[in-house]
């Protein structure tokens, strides 16, 4: 049984298989493909744009030495004011830049200044470096080397249309244009990434915790799926709602149950220790989210107490759908509950189960939610998905975190390439 | 071991520790009295009366000596306290515990002999067995999370500190025990960040049903070069791990300053939710009669006309479900509106109730956080069950 064909038939209509004749080809066949692509296009615009391009950055990013403060473009600062005080026509005063390049690394290229004067300002002893124009100052600043700091002073006198006005001269702002390169533009690539993510002693324990996550974390959701499955494949009243309720915990945004299972389980004032306190089962509280390996294993019991009842939805789907006849003739042939259910069921349900045991796997790896808002990765529990954002924004190093995620696209690829394979022909999908 | 009196023994002991934890539970939670199993003695009743279902057919006579056997075994102390602590809660305590036992064992042994068993009798048993362990287990992992963040949110931070297993209702506080929800609603902006949800959310919806629904449309329908590999390709598009999307995003927008924007998150929500949207429809589609559709085209009716006038309206309840699933994954989604937004004008809810988690704001806001983020959308499950089931399913297993 194919995915295809559980979305089909949930919705309650059946799959016709796509001929194998090819399409005809004429004008008629022509104006369809066209419409066909059409309508196809926003689609597959915005999944090149969000989707495809984020993928080929990450590539490029991961080969990129930089960190979160790089992601701030580099430009040039001003801070301009009036030294002295004008109160008639003539007095003399001096207009102060303060320029400076905030960036202790990288030079910016080509400053540019200009700056609206307001009317009834004169400048005496203009700096070669700009011209005045219309009540407008340009001024050509040149390259600055990085911690670049410089005080740009003007003399002026103020005629008496500026001292009427009252304009104050820091009603327009100066504009500054200047280049700056930005490492992330930069044609020059490096392994330093990779490499600090291979060396560091992590590593190794990061993809242990991820594969100990990810095969654990599926099969329990399968079995305890199956198991829930088993129970309500029987009618009785009430089968709704119980299956309804089953629901709950996949169906409840992750914020909400994950901060729950916090409180839950805190060693101070969570209930569980305070039960098994009381029940006599233990006699000091145990801090199921601090400490190693108990961490790892508490946020794969979360995992499977979260997405068990997909599992179940699916499998319970698959055995409604098993025909009663076999399981009364097996009734006459004397089968035993157990045998029925490994001889039978089993079998019938083996399509559901692989099917569902490969896409649980993937999307199983691909988790970040679930263990970040838990343990934060703490305590023995960082798994790649969110060693990316451990390395990007905890250590700050994007390149580094970019680098994760490449390895994960990579593990991605060769479990889809092998998946696919097998699946194509076991499942035909 | 296959002999009916031992089946019955054992599968007694079984249930009954079973039973006992939870009604300890039970009373622990709704009474804050300290509760405890006494483990040996509900074994022995366990075994007791497990015997009593198998060997005496009356059910009045049966219960009586049950509820008889609970009190003496235990030496009248059935929860492990004194009986005069709370009678009345005791005292019902141990009238479902006699009930709980007695009426699930006796469905359990119901028709097995009392000397040896054949193997399907036997087998017969440990199902019926299990199965009752499976309703008890399953619906205490579902219902305990969710009925202790209702009632920390509820509760004060003094009365949980000084017992974490208290959760009985204060009534006497009568509409101060919303007093954390006002505190979200007035001081946190909850209810702007309920409002931008909502929006966020409604608006994913909107936007995915306008790109999915020709798109379906040509898979399933059109015929061109492509159409097969497109229709299998498109569910490839879930493979890829949010993480490894959201961090070059956040590059980007960082870059063309579309952080801290609801329209930024717009650009990104619609297209995670478009791919199994379309894979939902198309399906539908497929499923759809053609013959209306082509006698709509002999009538003058445009492809796009068709659609709009024919497909659409007969797949009302797959959009329903559609809507329906895709509004769920954008009102849950928390890892982008985590990276994308520092602005709290800007929070989505799952955002404002990540602001929640710090050591300085109360553990009850954070639950009563985590009511509010729920309720909406357990609220919109529970009415709509059989379209947000179909959609479950049908949109395949996307975690």
């Amino acid at each position: 049984m194919s995915t295809t064909e559980f979305s089909s038939s949930a919705a309650g209509g059946g799959r016709q298989t796509p001929s194998p004749v090819p399409p005809p080809s004429g004008p008629l066949a022509r104006r369809e493909a066209r419409l066909a692509w059409g309508l196809l296009t926003p689609t597959l615009l915005s999944v090149a744009l969000v989707i495809i391009l984020p993928l080929i950055a990450i590539f490029w990013i991961s080969a990129k030495p930089i960190g979160l403060s790089d992601l701030r473009p580099t430009t040039p600062d001003v801070y301009e004011r009036m030294r002295g005080k004008v109160t008639a026509a003539g007095d003399k005063a001096v207009i102060e830049y303060r320029l400076k390049n905030s960036s202790r690394e990288k030079p910016i290229r080509s400053v540019t200044m200009t700056d609206q004067w307001p009317a009834g300002l004169e400048a005496k002893g203009l700096d070669a470096r700009c011209t005045i124009a219309n009540g407008m100052i340009s001024c050509n600043l040149g390259d600055w080397e990085p911690g670049y700091n410089e005080r740009l002073r003007i003399d002026v006198v103020a005629g008496s249309e500026f001292v009427d006005s009252g304009i104050n001269i820091r009603d327009s702002e100066p504009v500054m244009r200047g280049e700056a390169s930005s490492e992330l533009f930069s044609l020059s690539f490096t392994w330093d990434n990779f490499r600090s993510v291979f060396d560091s002693g992590e590593f190794l324990e990061v993809l242990w915790v991820t594969l100990f996550y990810t095969i654990v974390g599926t099969i329990g959701a399968l079995v305890v799926g199956m198991l829930a499955a088993l129970m309500l494949n029987k009618s009785f009243s009430g089968q709704g709602i119980l299956r309804g309720l089953f629901l709950f915990p996949y169906v409840a945004p992750v914020i909400a149950v994950a901060f729950t299972w916090v409180t839950l389980l805190d060693p101070f004032s969570g209930s569980f220790n305070a039960l098994l306190v009381q029940m006599g089962l233990i006699d000091t509280p145990i801090n199921f989210f601090g400490q190693r390996p108990l961490a790892l294993f508490t946020v794969t019991a979360f995992e499977i107490w979260r997405y068990f009842p997909l599992s179940f939805l699916f499998i319970l789907a698959r055995m409604q759908s098993i025909d009663n006849d076999i399981y009364e003739a097996a009734d006459m042939d004397g089968a035993s509950p157990f045998q029925k259910f490994y001889y039978l069921s089993l079998p019938q349900l083996m399509g559901i189960l692989s099917v569902l045991f490969l896409l649980r796997f993937i999307w199983t790896f691909n988790k970040f939610d679930d263990i970040f808002l838990m343990t934060g990765g703490n305590a023995g529990t960082r798994t790649l998905t969110v060693n990316v954002y451990e390395q990007a924004f905890a250590i700050s190093n994007i390149g580094a975190g970019a680098a994760v995620a490449v390895v994960i696209f990579g593990c991605l690829l060769a479990f889809s390439f092998f998946f696919f394979k097998f699946l194509s022909r076991e499942e035909g999908l | 071991m296959k002999q009916g009196y031992l089946l019955a023994g054992v599968v007694g002991i079984l249930w009954s520790l079973t039973i006992i934890v939870c009604l300890t539970i039970v009373m622990a939670f709704s009474t804050g009295l300290p509760v405890r199993p006494v483990w040996f003695a509900s074994a022995l009743q366990g075994a007791a009366i497990g015997l009593v279902a198998l060997y005496l057919p009356s059910r009045i006579l049966g219960l009586l000596i049950s509820l008889a056997l609970v009190l003496g075994i235990s030496l009248l102390q059935p929860f492990g306290i004194a009986l005069g602590q709370n009678s009345l809660a005791q005292g019902i305590g141990v009238l479902i515990l006699g009930l709980g036992l007695y009426f699930p064992l006796r469905a359990m042994v119901q028709g097995l002999p009392v000397g040896r068993l054949t193997r399907h009798q036997f087998e017969e048993g440990i199902v019926r067995f299990l199965t009752g362990f499976g309703y008890v287990f399953f619906t205490a992992i579902v219902i305990v999370p969710f009925y202790v963040m209702l009632m920390t949110s509820v509760k004060g931070q003094q009365a949980l500190l000084l017992n974490p297993l208290d959760f009985s209702i204060e009534w006497e506080k009568g509409w101060g025990l919303f007093r954390s929800y006002k505190e979200l609603f007035l001081e946190h902006h909850f209810g702007r960040y309920l409002a931008t949800s909502f929006f966020v959310s409604v608006a994913t919806v909107l936007v995915t049903l306008l790109f999915s629904v020709p798109g379906a449309y040509a898979v399933a329908r059109l015929r061109f070069k492509g159409q097969a590999v497109m229709s299998r390709s498109i569910l490839l598009i879930y493979m890829v791990p949010m993480i490894v999307l959201a961090l070059p995003i956040y590059v980007g927008f960082s870059m063309f300053g579309l952080r801290n924007s609801l329209f930024g998150l717009l650009l990104i929500y619609p297209v995670t939710t478009i791919p199994v949207a379309l894979y939902m429809l198309q399906g539908y589609f497929r499923g759809l009669p053609g013959e209306i559709e082509e006698a709509g085209l002999m009538d003058g009716l445009s492809r796009l006309g068709v659609i709009w006038k024919i497909t659409l309206p007969l797949s009302l309840p797959a959009l329903a479900s559609v809507s329906l699933y895709v509004f769920m994954i954008a009102w849950n989604e928390f890892l982008l509106a985590f990276m994308l937004l520092d602005d709290p004008s800007k929070f989505t809810l799952t955002r404002g109730v990540t602001m929640l988690n710090s050591s300085e704001v109360p553990r009850q806001h954070l639950m009563a956080g985590a009511v509010i983020a729920t309720l909406p959308i357990l609220v919109l499950f529970l009415g709509l069950e059989r379209f947000m089931t179909k959609g479950l399913t049908a949109g395949s297993v996307k975690g």
